[in-house]
């Protein structure tokens, strides 16, 4: 299990880990599991079109969160934009069906992007996706306070003078990075379960954010490294354990949140 | 009949430039018409009322765990519509049970089910690919095959969709007021949980037929595109629901038409059917928004945003 070639796939899963449980726990008290999910599925078509022309996937994927940021960002002015991001997810999974499908390795090319190939990670990924969780983590530490107050209470930081809609899009930018470093790992449809597994855990745990913070990484890497274990041992698909895993986190955190509330009230 | 072939020929020559010989002989294009505007019609009608319960990303949500019941059915060898149908509805009454009346609640519970259901589907497709010597289940199951539809499945597609469209009928005026005001339907003795209850699973129901024509993650098009088409164009909900239907299912043909012809285009290897309709279904959307109805009648963005 710790062969050399299995190290890499340590280390970014680790990173993967701990940047979603970062960014996760803002997605859950902002309550942007919309755009969380949009996101990784819109970078689909960019990772389609990266492979088609023979380019490294990351620049795709980073070019299409990107895009993904604008459209959401222009569409969320107007009325109805969960209806336009529904449409625009769509139409960038079709346009990566289709993208996909004129190259040599269709099938696995579509379940490999979709659901993630963490063992098959290579020296070369690891610097780079470093280098995405790192920018996004900074930029979380910089905004963490304006941030916390606009989601938490979103009349007093207009009041502190936070520009809401300059921060929404900052934000934005951070899942975009997120989005990009984590899809080759975990795939498009599982970055968003680890967005919103551990985190939603977490808060049901504590109320206090620095703590929910800390625990929603801690969860994070838990449920990760169990998930490339398993993986390892069993030989399944590690977007199974990462998917279940995330849920098996909340539904633990929910009994036990549950089971504290009562005994609060017993006593 | 003697008179029927001529009408096929003289149809047939005026519309050679668009329709490719064959189209309307060919079996596949054929079960893919039928099975196509059945769905695309009932997808409409029950996408109208999920944009005005403001219900899209539960309606994507359970788009996206069907592709977990695809692929089981493939595992066990039942129809993937079955497949469908028992996850979505499922996961609907999860999401309904877990759902709290808070918005964010019901976000974060659907993204939670959402994720579980996906890191499901990635093992089922797994063994899938392993156990079946077919390649391309996962293809067909995410991303569907509208050419490639069994001709068994037709009954129970069009049994499936009669279903939801007459239980969509029966709760017609409760779901309409529990929608606009449901202060109002509650005063007035509406069981508001029940009918939101009852809707996610003609929802489900809905969803899972939309998944059968154009595959699981793609099949939200077909729920929210024609609707928020015609939701622009009208804001009659009796009216809108036709006016869905017919772009729905003009959509779907467009597509089916589309991606026929591109093999001759294209020589040989066309466009996937899917991404003809779902781009056809979209170009409605794009196309509706310089309606003259529209246009006159805009309103103004409400404060903070829809």
């Amino acid at each position: 299990m710790f062969a050399p070639f299995m190290l890499h796939a340590w280390a970014v899963a680790t990173v993967v880990a701990v940047v979603a449980g970062v960014a996760g726990f803002f997605t859950v008290l902002r309550g942007s599991a919309f755009a969380a999910h949009a996101l990784p599925n819109g970078a689909f078509a960019g990772a389609a079109a990266a492979t088609l022309a023979g380019v490294d996937p990351l620049v795709g994927l980073g070019a299409a969160s990107l895009a993904g940021v604008a459209a959401i960002a222009g569409l969320g002015r107007r009325a109805r934009s969960d209806v336009a991001t529904a449409l625009a997810i769509v139409v960038l999974l079709a346009t990566g069906d289709l993208l996909l499908g004129r190259t040599a390795d269709y099938a696995e090319g579509v379940y490999g992007l979709l659901f993630g190939e963490v063992l098959g990670v290579s020296t070369t990924q690891l610097v780079p996706t470093a280098a995405l969780a790192a920018a996004a983590v900074a930029a979380i530490v910089v905004l963490y306070r304006p941030l916390l107050l606009a989601s938490v209470i979103p009349d007093a930081a207009e009041a502190h003078g936070i520009r809401a809609g300059r921060l929404d899009l900052a934000f934005l930018v951070v899942l975009a990075l997120v989005t990009t470093a984590a899809v080759p790992v975990v795939g498009s449809l599982l970055v968003f379960s680890l967005l919103i597994g551990p985190p939603a855990a977490a808060q049901a745990l504590t109320a206090r954010p620095a703590r929910a913070l800390a625990l929603s990484v801690a969860l994070a890497l838990t449920t990760v490294w169990a998930s490339v274990a398993l993986a390892y041992v069993t030989d399944l698909p590690i977007g199974f354990y990462v998917g279940t895993g995330s849920g098996l986190a909340y539904a633990a955190g929910r009994l036990r949140a549950g089971a504290g509330h009562r005994r609060r009230r017993v006593r | 009949m003697p008179g029927g072939p001529l009408v096929a020929r003289v149809l047939g020559g005026a519309l050679r430039p668009l329709v490719e010989p064959g189209f309307l002989s060919s079996g596949p294009v054929r079960t893919a018409l039928v099975v196509g505007t059945v769905v695309a019609a009932v997808s409409a009608a029950v996408g109208v009322v999920t944009v005005v319960r403001g219900q899209g990303f539960a309606g994507h949500a359970l788009a996206d765990i069907g592709s977990a019941g695809g692929a089981a059915a493939v595992l066990v060898g039942a129809p993937t519509v079955w497949g469908f149908v028992a996850f979505n509805v499922a996961a609907a009454g999860v999401i309904d049970l877990v759902g709290v009346d808070r918005r964010r609640g019901r976000d974060v519970a659907t993204g939670i089910v959402l994720g579980v259901a996906l890191g499901l589907a990635a093992l089922f497709l797994y063994e899938d690919a392993v156990s079946t010597t077919a390649t391309g289940t996962a293809v067909v199951i995410l991303f569907g095959s509208l050419f490639a539809v069994p001709t068994t499945t037709v009954p129970l597609v069009a049994a499936l969709g009669a279903a939801s469209a007459l239980a969509l009928a029966a709760l017609w005026r409760p779901l309409l007021l529990t929608s606009v005001n449901p202060d109002l339907a509650a005063a007035r003795g509406v069981p508001v949980r029940a009918v939101g209850g009852a809707f996610l699973a003609i929802l489900a129901v809905a969803v899972s037929l939309s998944a059968v024509t154009i595959g699981a993650i793609l099949s939200t098009a077909l729920l929210i595109g024609p609707a928020a088409t015609a939701l622009r164009c009208t804001a009659r909900p009796a009216r809108a629901v036709a006016l869905a239907a017919v772009t729905g299912v003009a959509a779907t043909w467009v597509g089916v038409l589309v991606a026929y012809d591109s093999a001759d285009w294209l020589g040989g290897r066309g466009l996937p059917v899917s991404f003809c309709v779902v781009a056809a279904v979209v170009a409605a959307y794009a196309v509706s928004s310089v309606a003259p109805a529209a246009r006159r009648r805009r309103p103004p963005a409400p404060p903070g945003g829809g």
